[in-house]
C-alpha cells in the first residue's frame, strides 16, 4: 500500500512497492493518458510530475513516490488549458499524439525553469523525448508559442 | 493500375461503397470508435444495445453518413487515424458537397463489417480513393435535401439553395434536422444517378483548401483520447507474449515456470496453438496485471526448437541479394524494353553503382497489443489496426470460426508506419482469450514488440546505365532484390509481369521512375531468404524508399560523370514522351510536372549559389509510390559534413510538393514535416541487423531515431493544382535520402551509397576519395 497525492487528490494504492508508478497510473488508478513506450525512460511518453519535475513513470517504483504530489497530463490544467495544451491545439501539433502528453508534460517543467527557451534550451531538455510522427517542428514552436504568451509577449 | 486489384483504382471502393446508395431510413448501426474517449468497453457495449434511430430520427442517404433531427451529420469513417488526420479530411470532403454546417459534422471511426468493402488505410490511398465516393455521396444527400426541403417551403426545388446546413429559398430558410424530422426522404439514386452526379468546381468549395482544427487533436492534446493499449473490459486478465527465437517455424519443446510460480499475482504459462500458423512458438504468459506479466514472462523459461533462420544474419541477406542480381535469370520484369542488352554490348561508355539499405524497424511508439474476448457468440478484438480486411480471414483461420463471428473495434493507433497494416498481433491476441476462455488484455514490451516486427527489409539494388551519342541516355537498367511483404500478408496485391511471373508492388515501386532513358529495364527480385528469416512489412512509403534511394543517387551520379548540373541533366529527362506523357485522371501531366516541382525547389533553395566549405545542396526528385498515382515531389538538403568525425549536420530541408488538390492544408503540411524527417531518420539514424535469426537493437538503448536536435529548418511548398488529390502520407519520405547523400557529395566529393549513413562510412568515402 502506497499513499501519494495524485492530480490533488489524495491516493492509496495497492500495487506492490516496486511496481512502475506507470501502470499504478494507468491501470489501479484508470488514468490512461500517461503512456507505454519503451519502458526503460528513454522514450519520455510516460512522463508525469514528481514533486514538478519531470519524471519517467515507467522506471519509477511506486514506493519511492509515497507522499509525493505526482501530476498526469489529466492534472496539468482542471480545465485542459495550460498554456502549452492552448499552443499545441493552436499549432495542431499531434499527429497519432501517442507521445504528445509526455510532451507536454516534460515542456511544462522546461517552461518553469527556462521562461524564455532558446533552440538550444529546446534541444537539450526535449531531447529524451521521442516523437516517432517527427512533429518535433511544430513542438517547438508551441513551446515558444506558449512561452511567449506566459511571459505577456504573444496573444 | 491492375483493375484486378481493388484499392488501387476508384472502381472498386466506388463499387463497393455504392451497394448500399440509396435513399433509405435504416437504422444508426454501432456506431463506436474513438468518439467514446474515457468510456470502458463494458460501458460502451451496454451504451450500444440502445434501440437504433426510427426512421423519422436519421436521414442516412448513404452508408457513408447520417444527419439526425438536430442536424448533426454524422460521417463514418473506415480509414484508421494514426496522426494523418485523416477523419476530417474524409469529413471535409462529405461537407463541402453536403453544404453542412461544419460545427455540427461529427467523425465516428466504425469497426470491421463487411458493408464498409474493402478497410485499409496504407499506401497513402485514403484521400485518393474517397475522394469520389464521398464527394457525390455528400451531393446526392445535398440534392435529396433541396427536394424535400422545397416541398416543405411550399417552393419549386429550382429556387433553393443549399447552404451552412439549411435550405434556403429567398428570404425563407429550412434547417437539415426539420427537413429530416418533417420530410419524406425516399428518393433513390441508381449508380447511374450517381455517375451523373457532378461534383463542386474548385472556386465553389468551402471546406476543402480551407483550414480546420482537426477533429482527432483535441483528445490528443488533453489525454482523454482512448488508443488500443487503453482499452479494458471488466473481468479481464494480462497477457506478455514469449517471443521465440526466430520468427518461423519455431517449436516449444519445453516450459519450465518455476521461478515465476511464486510471484504474486502469476496465473500461467501456455503454448499457442495457432491453426493459422502467424504466431508460431508463442507461448502466452498470463497474470492480474500488466507488471505481473511482464515480470513472469522474464521468469518463464522456455525451451524452443528454433526454425532454421537462428543461423541468418544479415550479411547472409545481403549476399543472398547479391548472388540473385548476379544471375541474369531469375524475377520479375516491371519494365521490359527491348534491346537494352543491344544497347548495353555496344556502348562506349557505361557507369554502373550498387546502392544498399539496412534493415530498420517501425518502432511505432505504443508497443503493440490488443484486448479480445468472446461476447455473446461474436469475439471482439480491441486494438489499433490499419488493414482489418486482411486480417479478419487469418483471424477466422486461427479461431476457427466464420469472419461474421469475429469484429475488430478501432481505436487511436499509436503510430503505424505501415507496423498496423499487419494484424498478426491481433491473432495472439484472440488465441490467448480463446486459450483461457476469459477477456485477455495482450500487451508486448518494446523489446517483443521489435522481436515481432514486421521490418522494412534489407535491399540492394544494381543499377547500370548506358550513354549514347552527346551525354544522351540510351539505356537503364535496373535490379532490385529485397523481401516481399505482400507475398505472405497479401498475396492477392501481388502482380504478374509481362512473361506471367509474380511481383510485390511494393517492394519495387519507384523503379519504374518518370525519367526518358531509351531502352528500360526494372527487374524485381525476391529475396527469399528475407522472408524465411522474418516477415518483411509494410514501412512509411514502402519499396519506394529504397528504390528512390538508387534511383535518385545514381541520377546524380550519372550526371556528375557526365559532367553534367545534376538538375539540368534531371530535367533533361523528365521530357514527358510516351510512357511519361502520364494519363488522365491520375497522372495529368506525366513527367512534366515532376520537372515543374524540381525546378521550383530548386528555385526556392538557392540551387548553383556559392556554399561554404564542407557544406553542399543536394536535390532528388520522385513520383511518391505509384506510377498509377503519383505524388510530384523534390528535395533540396544543405548538409554540412564534419571531415574529421564524419558526422553530418543536415541544416535544411526544401520540399516543393504537387499532390493535386490538397483538400485539408494545415494536415498536408503537417504529413510532408513528417514524412520528411522520418525519411532524415532512416538517412543517418535508423538501421539495425539480423543476427542469428533476430534484430539486433530491441530498444532505444541501441536503436538510434531522430530527435529534437537533429531536426533542421524545413521549407514546404504545395504547387496549386485543380488536378485529383492523391496521397501526401509517405511521399515525402521517399527523396530525402538520397537528396542528403548528394549533398554529402556537393559538400565533399565523397559518395556514400549504403543507408543509414553512418559516420565512418563518411570518412571511408573521405578517405577513397584523397
Amino acid at each position: 500500500m502506497t499513499t501519494f497525492e495524485l492530480n490533488g487528490r489524495t491516493v492509496t494504492v495497492e500495487s506492490p512497492d516496486d511496481t512502475p508508478l506507470l501502470w499504478v497510473i494507468r491501470d489501479e488508478l484508470s488514468l490512461t493518458g500517461t503512456k507505454f513506450g519503451c519502458g526503460i525512460g528513454f522514450c519520455g511518453a510516460c512522463t508525469v510530475h514528481v514533486e514538478g519535475r519531470a519524471t519517467r513513470s515507467c522506471i519509477t517504483r511506486v514506493g519511492a513516490v509515497a507522499e509525493a504530489k505526482i501530476t498526469t497530463i489529466e492534472g496539468l490544467d482542471p480545465h485542459g488549458k495550460h498554456p502549452l495544451q492552448t499552443a499545441w491545439l493552436d499549432l495542431q501539433v499531434p499527429q497519432c499524439g501517442y507521445c504528445q502528453p509526455g510532451q507536454i508534460m516534460q515542456a511544462a517543467t522546461l517552461l518553469k525553469d527556462f521562461p524564455n527557451p532558446t533552440d538550444r534550451d529546446i534541444d537539450a531538455v526535449m531531447a529524451g523525448s521521442v516523437c516517432r510522427c517527427m512533429t518535433y517542428v511544430r513542438i517547438r514552436k508551441a513551446i515558444k508559442l506558449a512561452a511567449a504568451r506566459m511571459r505577456g509577449e504573444a496573444q | 493500375m491492375n483493375s484486378g486489384m481493388s484499392p488501387h483504382g476508384f472502381r472498386a471502393p466506388y463499387d463497393a461503397s455504392r451497394r448500399g446508395f440509396l435513399i433509405t431510413l435504416v437504422g444508426a448501426g454501432v456506431m463506436l470508435g474513438y468518439a467514446r474517449s474515457g468510456l470502458a468497453a463494458a460501458e460502451l457495449l451496454a451504451k450500444d444495445a440502445k434501440a437504433p434511430l426510427s426512421p423519422n430520427e436519421l436521414f442516412e442517404p448513404t452508408i457513408w453518413y447520417g444527419i439526425d433531427t438536430n442536424g448533426v451529420v454524422t460521417i463514418n469513417i473506415i480509414r484508421a487515424e494514426m496522426g494523418q488526420h485523416v477523419g476530417t479530411a474524409l469529413a471535409r470532403i462529405v461537407a463541402d458537397e453536403l453544404e453542412a454546417d461544419w460545427s455540427k459534422v461529427k467523425i465516428v471511426t466504425v469497426d470491421s463489417d463487411p458493408k464498409w468493402g474493402l478497410m485499409i488505410t496504407g499506401g497513402s490511398w485514403s484521400v485518393w480513393q474517397s475522394f469520389p465516393v464521398l464527394s457525390r455521396s455528400g451531393a446526392a444527400g445535398r440534392i435529396a435535401l433541396i427536394e424535400e426541403g422545397a416541398k416543405l417551403l411550399g417552393v419549386s426545388p429550382e429556387i433553393c439553395a443549399a447552404r451552412n446546413g439549411a435550405i434556403h429559398a429567398g428570404e425563407r430558410s429550412i434547417l437539415y434536422g426539420d427537413i429530416v424530422a418533417r420530410g419524406d426522404l425516399r428518393r433513390r439514386f441508381t449508380n447511374e444517378d450517381l455517375d451523373k452526379i457532378p461534383i463542386k468546381t474548385p472556386a465553389k468549395r468551402r471546406f476543402i483548401g480551407k483550414g480546420a482544427v482537426a477533429l482527432d487533436v483535441p483528445s490528443k492534446v488533453s489525454g482523454s483520447g482512448l488508443y488500443g493499449i487503453d482499452a479494458s473490459v471488466e473481468g479481464m486478465i494480462y497477457a506478455r507474449p514469449k517471443i521465440p527465437p526466430t520468427r518461423h517455424d519455431s517449436k516449444v519443446i519445453s516450459i519450465d515456470d518455476s521461478a515465476a510460480r511464486h510471484m504474486p499475482g502469476y496465473i500461467k504459462s501456455v503454448p499457442l496453438d495457432d491453426p493459422s500458423g502467424t504466431v508460431p512458438g508463442w507461448v502466452m504468459v498470463y497474470a492480474d496485471s500488466f507488471t505481473a506479466a511482464n515480470r513472469a514472462a522474464d521468469l518463464v523459461k522456455v525451451q524452443w526448437q528454433p526454425g532454421p533462420s537462428a543461423k541468418v544474419s544479415e550479411r547472409d541477406l545481403q549476399q543472398r541479394a547479391a548472388d540473385l542480381i548476379a544471375d541474369p535469370n531469375g524475377g520479375s520484369l516491371l519494365v521490359d524494353d527491348p534491346g537494352v542488352d543491344a544497347v548495353f554490348a555496344s556502348a562506349k561508355r557505361k557507369i554502373e553503382r550498387t546502392y544498399t539499405t539496412a534493415t530498420a524497424m517501425h518502432f511505432a511508439l505504443e508497443p503493440i497489443n490488443a484486448l479480445a474476448f468472446e461476447k455473446s457468440g461474436i469475439f471482439e478484438i480491441h486494438t489499433g489496426n490499419q488493414w482489418q480486411s486482411a486480417i479478419l480471414p487469418v483471424l477466422a483461420k486461427a479461431l476457427g470460426r466464420n469472419q461474421d463471428k469475429i469484429v475488430m473495434r478501432s481505436y487511436l493507433l499509436g503510430g503505424a508506419f505501415g507496423r498496423r497494416l499487419y494484424g498478426d498481433y491481433a491473432v495472439g491476441a484472440a488465441l490467448a482469450a480463446k486459450t483461457v476462455g476469459t477477456p485477455v488484455k495482450m500487451i508486448c514490451t518494446r523489446s517483443d514488440d521489435m522481436r515481432f516486427d514486421c521490418p522494412r527489409s534489407a535491399s540492394m539494388q544494381t543499377l547500370r546505365l548506358a550513354w549514347g551519342y552527346d551525354h544522351r541516355v540510351a539505356a537503364m537498367d535496373h535490379h532490385a532484390a529485397a523481401g516481399w511483404p505482400s507475398a505472405t500478408i497479401a498475396p492477392k496485391f501481388q502482380r504478374k509481369d509481362g512473361n506471367g511471373n509474380l511481383y510485390d508492388p511494393f517492394a519495387i515501386q519507384g523503379a519504374d521512375h518518370w525519367y526518358t532513358v531509351g531502352a528500360q529495364r526494372v527487374r524485381a527480385l525476391h529475396n527469399d531468404l528475407v522472408d524465411r528469416t522474418f516477415q518483411s512489412g509494410y514501412l512509411r512509403s514502402v519499396g519506394a524508399g529504397w528504390t528512390s534511394w538508387a534511383v535518385e543517387s545514381f541520377m546524380d551520379e550519372a550526371a556528375h560523370e557526365a559532367g553534367l548540373d545534376p538538375l539540368k541533366f534531371r530535367l533533361g529527362l523528365l521530357d514527358g514522351t510516351g510512357r511519361n506523357a502520364g494519363s488522365s485522371p491520375n497522372s495529368v501531366g506525366g513527367a512534366r510536372r515532376q520537372a515543374a516541382v524540381l525546378t521550383r525547389c530548386a528555385e526556392k533553395a538557392g540551387w548553383g549559389s556559392a556554399m561554404p566549405k564542407d557544406v553542399g545542396l543536394g536535390i532528388a526528385s520522385t513520383f511518391g509510390q505509384e506510377r498509377g498515382m503519383p505524388t510530384w515531389i523534390a528535395c533540396v538538403a544543405r548538409v554540412r559534413v564534419n571531415r574529421a568525425n564524419g558526422y553530418i549536420a543536415v541544416e535544411k530541408l526544401t520540399l516543393v510538393i504537387d499532390c493535386g488538390i490538397v483538400i485539408h492544408p494545415d494536415s498536408a503540411e503537417a504529413q510532408v514535416e513528417g514524412a520528411a524527417l522520418w525519411g532524415l531518420s532512416l538517412t543517418l539514424y535508423e538501421g539495425t541487423e539480423f543476427v542469428k535469426g533476430q534484430p539486433k537493437d530491441t530498444n532505444l538503448d541501441s536503436y538510434q531515431v531522430l530527435r529534437m536536435g537533429g531536426v533542421p529548418e524545413i521549407e514546404i511548398e504545395f504547387l496549386p493544382s485543380a488536378e485529383v488529390p492523391v496521397g501526401l502520407g509517405e511521399p515525402a519520405m521517399t527523396p530525402v535520402a538520397p537528396a542528403i547523400a548528394n549533398a554529402v557529395f556537393a559538400a565533399t566529393g565523397a559518395r556514400v551509397r549504403d543507408l543509414p549513413i553512418r559516420p565512418q562510412a563518411v570518412l571511408q568515402a573521405l578517405a577513397r576519395e584523397s
